[in-house]
Formats: C-alpha cells, structure tokens, sequence
C-alpha cells in the first residue's frame, strides 16, 4: 500500500493535476475570503466554508479521474495487480494519495484563518469543525469518484461522472420538496450532502455526520476492490 | 516449482483455456509456443494472479495463486506481453517503486545495491537517470526485464519477450534469459519457434487452449523424424542416379532436387513408412560408380513439427465432430 501511495502522491506532481488543483482551490478560498472576510470586515468564516462546499464537488472528480481509469488503460494494472500486494492495498494507496492532494488544497482555508488571526481572533472551534467538514466532504467524494473512475478506460468518462454525481448531491436537497411520499423524503433528505456538510459549517461536530461520511467512503472503498476484484474474473 | 492443474477459461461464451495441466520443476527453462490466440498469455495471466481460471488450479512453489496470493506472487516475477511503465518515471525510480511493490528490503544501501547489480545484468547502467518515455524500444524492454528480476524471483514468466525487437536487441535479450535459467525457474512464450529452440529445455506446445505436446526440442524433432526419408547428393548425371536409385527395393519415389555443386545434385527419396533405406541406397550407388557425396537427415524443423501436431489436432477434432 505504501508503494502504491508513494508513487500516486508523486505522479500528481510530476503532471501540472496536483498543482493545478491545488492552485484552483487556493484561488476560490482566497476569493471567498476576501469578498465575505476582508471586504465586509468580519471573523465569521462560515460563508467561505458553506461556497467552498460546491467548488469542491465539482473539482474532486477531477483530481480522481485518472486515478483507476489510466491504470487501466495502459495496462499497468499488471503491475500492479501481480505484485504482492492485496487489491485493498491498492485501491487504498491510491486512495490515500488523492486525500493527501485534497487536505493540503483546503489547508489553504486555515491559512485564511492565520492571516485573520493577525487582526481578531477568530472563532476557533468554527474554524476547526468547518475544516473537518470539509475533510470529511473530501474523504466522501473522493472514495465516490474513484469508484466511478474505476468503472471506465476513459478519464473524461470518469470525470464526467463525477459531476454527474456532484450535480445530484445538489439537487437532492430540491428532491425533498418535489416527491410527495414521506418515505421518500426522509430518505432524500438523508441523502442530502448539504445537510450533513451544514452542521460543520455551524461549528458542531455531530458524530453521525462524521459517520454518514466515513461509512460513504468506506463503503465506496469497497465498492471499488470489487470492481478490480471481478476484473480478473471477467 | 510451478504446478498447473485442469485450468479452464472462459471469456464469455469464448473458451480460450479447454484445459491445460503442465508441472514445472525447479531450475528448468520453458517454452510456451503456440499461435497467436492459442491461449499463452491467458495461461501466463492466470499463472500470475492478474486474471483467474473459471476452473484449475495454480500452484507456485507449493503456494495457491488464489488462496495464497502474497506468497505466491512474491515467487514470480512477470514481463507481460505489453509491459506498461509509467512514462513519467525515471528507470531507477520506476525499479525503486517495483522495490517497493515487491516488499524488498528498504534499506537504502542494501536497495541500492540490488537495483545496481540489475542494471548492471540488463545493461540499463548508463541509462538509469532517464525518464522511460524517452528510450527506446530494446531499453524498454530491458526495464521491463529488470523490473521482472527485482526481489530475485523463484520463478521468471516472460511473456513474448522479443516481440517488436530488432535481431541485435533479441540477441541481447536471449542472452538475458539463458543467464536467467541459471538462477531462477524461467517460463517464456513466444510463436516463434527458433526462438524457443534456442533457449528452452523443455516445450509446451498450445493450441485451441489444449496442451498438444510436452517434451524436450531434441525428443520433438525425433518424434517425427522419418528415417523413410532421406536427402542425398550424388555426383553424377541425374538419369542415371534415378534409374539406380529406383532400382533399390523399398523406395516409392526419387525426385532429383538441384545441382548443389558442379556435376552433382541433390536427391530426395521416399521409402516405404517404418524401413531405413539409407544404407540400400548407399549400397545401389556404390554398385553403380556414383559417388555419394552426402546424406542428410531428414529432420524435420521445429516449424514444420509445429505444424504437423497443429495439424493433427485438427484432423483429430474434425474427426470428433463428426457423429
């Protein structure tokens, strides 16, 4: 596993992907910081949290869109796949390498934060849990996109995918109100990302929302050592 | 060292593996030959984990491939057919990554060590700070060998290793693998037969996704030698040679060939099935004042070997089909 991450974690910076990605966060969170922070002279860095929420689901299927589908495609998954390490080993070193890339895009927030620090003190434990949030937003997403990355030989096809899922994570929210069934509303207002993503945002760190994350990632984990597992079966 | 078990696979509805079974000591050097489609790479991507048999069983060094994967493939070290690389990587990362994969020591000195004495095996010691991408072919190739020696393998699978090579390169590469046998059990595919001939202890003819034959090079080619049939050169005008040669009991044909030398040329004659006739014909030239200049053996070519158990396949499956 800790081969597989090594080399994932390089490559995103031998290609201009981790440093475009990072650059591109970098840029939002900076803009948001200074339109809602600077400009309108406040510590409350919640609104910055609750944009970047969007700018993250539609810029992780693109740091995870070559992630499985490249192996695949040029056939280095043979190296992979007939070395000594389990498939789980694999799907998670890759996986690890792209939260690495994640963590250090949205650090750029807590920076944001340091530099407010400078002035006011900034309500911490918000500032902490609205990070966590968003940590764990990644943590999901990312499981979620490698999985559909595994799925296809095509990066774009991937990465398509992936906004295709972002786009849905949106509009669960309207689901709510558009079904009538109750049971269907509950279920969608699960679902919904926003809502698990917001109690962060409000600086509460509520268990089941870090475990509504972590189980879809887990369970997205999984998801993606099957597919390679019946890969070989096929 | 390497047990392989009534292995069947199905891609679909297409069956590329009927059911082959071979056992691989120790030390030995195997060719799978076979043509293209006949079920060599699938066998060598069963052998090594990267696919599974719908049916069989894979055993490397006593290990299951599938229930004891780890220790399995820690035995074997692959080329396949189209090695991929990461193009971005430099030769001396890429075998440091494969260092990695392989769970060899992670002691700088000692890795150190053994990626140099690789690269100094392969001959990549010049090269070792350039990016894959920008090598050519043979150097390719040759990362893809070491890559496949890292962690000293028990068992090397190559599989067509010279594909695509030019006839220096395939040289080199041969060499490479004939250095392999010494030290590790080595199994190389290839649909060229010289190739095979030249480097393999052992052959392991596939086809349809059956094992057709199993056998030593020398013990193949004896198998169909036919000692009913002889090339000969005879000094001497062509209508006599065949008037003497026809009079020999037992020959069904003469057939004058060319004129090889001044005032000689070769004959090939065909005897009755199950008799020698060499000596006959020395006897009824000799009687004749035609001095016999040579006998060659008629030895059948690995190529022609080839054909001919291809051929019986076929004959024999046509024949099964019919009620």
């Amino acid at each position: 596993m800790r081969a597989v991450f090594k080399r994932e974690f390089r490559a995103y910076f031998q290609s201009p992907l981790g440093y475009v990605f990072i650059a591109v966060l970098y840029f939002f969170t900076a803009y948001y910081f200074f339109t809602y922070n600077l400009y309108s002279n406040t510590t409350d860095m919640s609104n910055l949290f609750r944009q970047l929420f969007s700018v993250v689901l539609f810029l992780v299927p693109i740091l995870t869109m070559r992630l499985m589908s490249e192996d695949k495609r040029s056939k280095t998954d043979q190296l992979l796949l007939t070395a000594p390490v389990p498939r789980i080993g694999i799907v998670l070193g890759k996986y690890l390498s792209a939260l690495c890339v994640y963590l250090i895009a949205i650090s750029g927030a807590l920076l944001m934060a340091l530099v407010l620090s400078a002035y006011a003190a900034p309500d911490w434990p918000v500032v902490i849990g609205n990070l966590l949030g968003l940590a764990l937003l990644g943590t999901c997403l990312i499981a979620i996109c490698m999985f559909l990355s595994s799925l296809t030989e095509s990066q774009v096809i991937s990465a398509v995918c992936g906004f295709a899922v972002s786009l849905f994570l949106i509009l669960v929210d309207a689901l709510v109100y558009v079904v009538s069934t109750p049971a269907f509303q509950t279920f969608f207002s699960y679902l919904s990302f926003n809502d698990h993503y917001n109690g962060f945002t409000y600086g509460i760190i509520d268990f089941s929302n870090v475990l509504f994350f972590v189980s879809i990632a887990v369970m997205f984990l999984l998801f993606t050592t099957a597919v390679l597992e019946k890969r070989r079966w096929s | 060292m390497v047990e392989v078990k009534h292995l069947v696979k199905h891609y679909g509805a297409k069956v590329a593996l009927a059911d082959v079974s071979f056992s691989i000591r120790a030390g030995e050097v195997v060719g799978l030959l076979g043509l293209n489609g006949a079920g060599k790479s699938t066998t060598m991507n069963i052998l090594t984990g990267y696919l599974s048999a719908t049916a069989g069983t894979v055993r490397i060094d006593g290990h299951d491939i599938l229930s004891d994967a780890k220790a399995a493939k820690r035995c074997i070290g692959y080329l396949p057919e189209a090695f991929a690389f990461y193009p971005e990587m430099r030769v001396n990362e890429f075998l440091s990554f494969c260092c990695d994969l392989k769970g060899v020591t992670s002691r700088r000195a000692e890795r150190e060590a053994h990626i140099s004495a690789i690269c100094e095996r392969v001959g990549l010691t010049q090269v070792r700070t350039r990016m894959i991408r920008n090598l050519s072919k043979g150097y390719k190739q040759r990362v893809g060998f070491a890559q496949a020696l890292v962690g000293s393998p028990k068992v090397l699978i190559l599989d067509e290793p010279t594909v695509g090579l030019d006839p220096s390169q395939i040289i080199e590469i041969r060499e490479l693998i004939r250095q392999s046998g010494q030290s590790s059990t080595v199994i190389v595919s290839s649909h060229i037969l010289s190739e095979i001939q030249a480097i393999c202890d052992r052959i392991i003819v596939i086809h349809g996704g059956r094992v057709i034959a199993d056998d030593t090079p020398e013990r193949l080619s004896r198998k169909m030698l036919a000692t009913h049939r002889a090339i000969v050169r005879v000094a001497g005008a062509p209508e006599a040679v065949i008037a003497a040669l026809g009079a020999v009991p037992g020959v069904q044909a003469v057939r004058a060939l060319a004129e090889k030398e001044p005032g000689a040329w070769d004959y090939s004659i065909d005897g009755q099935p199950d008799t020698d006739i060499r000596a006959d014909v020395f006897r009824a030239l000799a009687a004749a004042d035609l001095p016999l200049l040579g006998t060659y053996h008629n030895e059948f070519s690995l190529e022609e070997i080839f054909l001919n158990l291809v051929g019986e396949q076929q004959v024999e499956q046509e024949e099964g089909a019919q009620p």
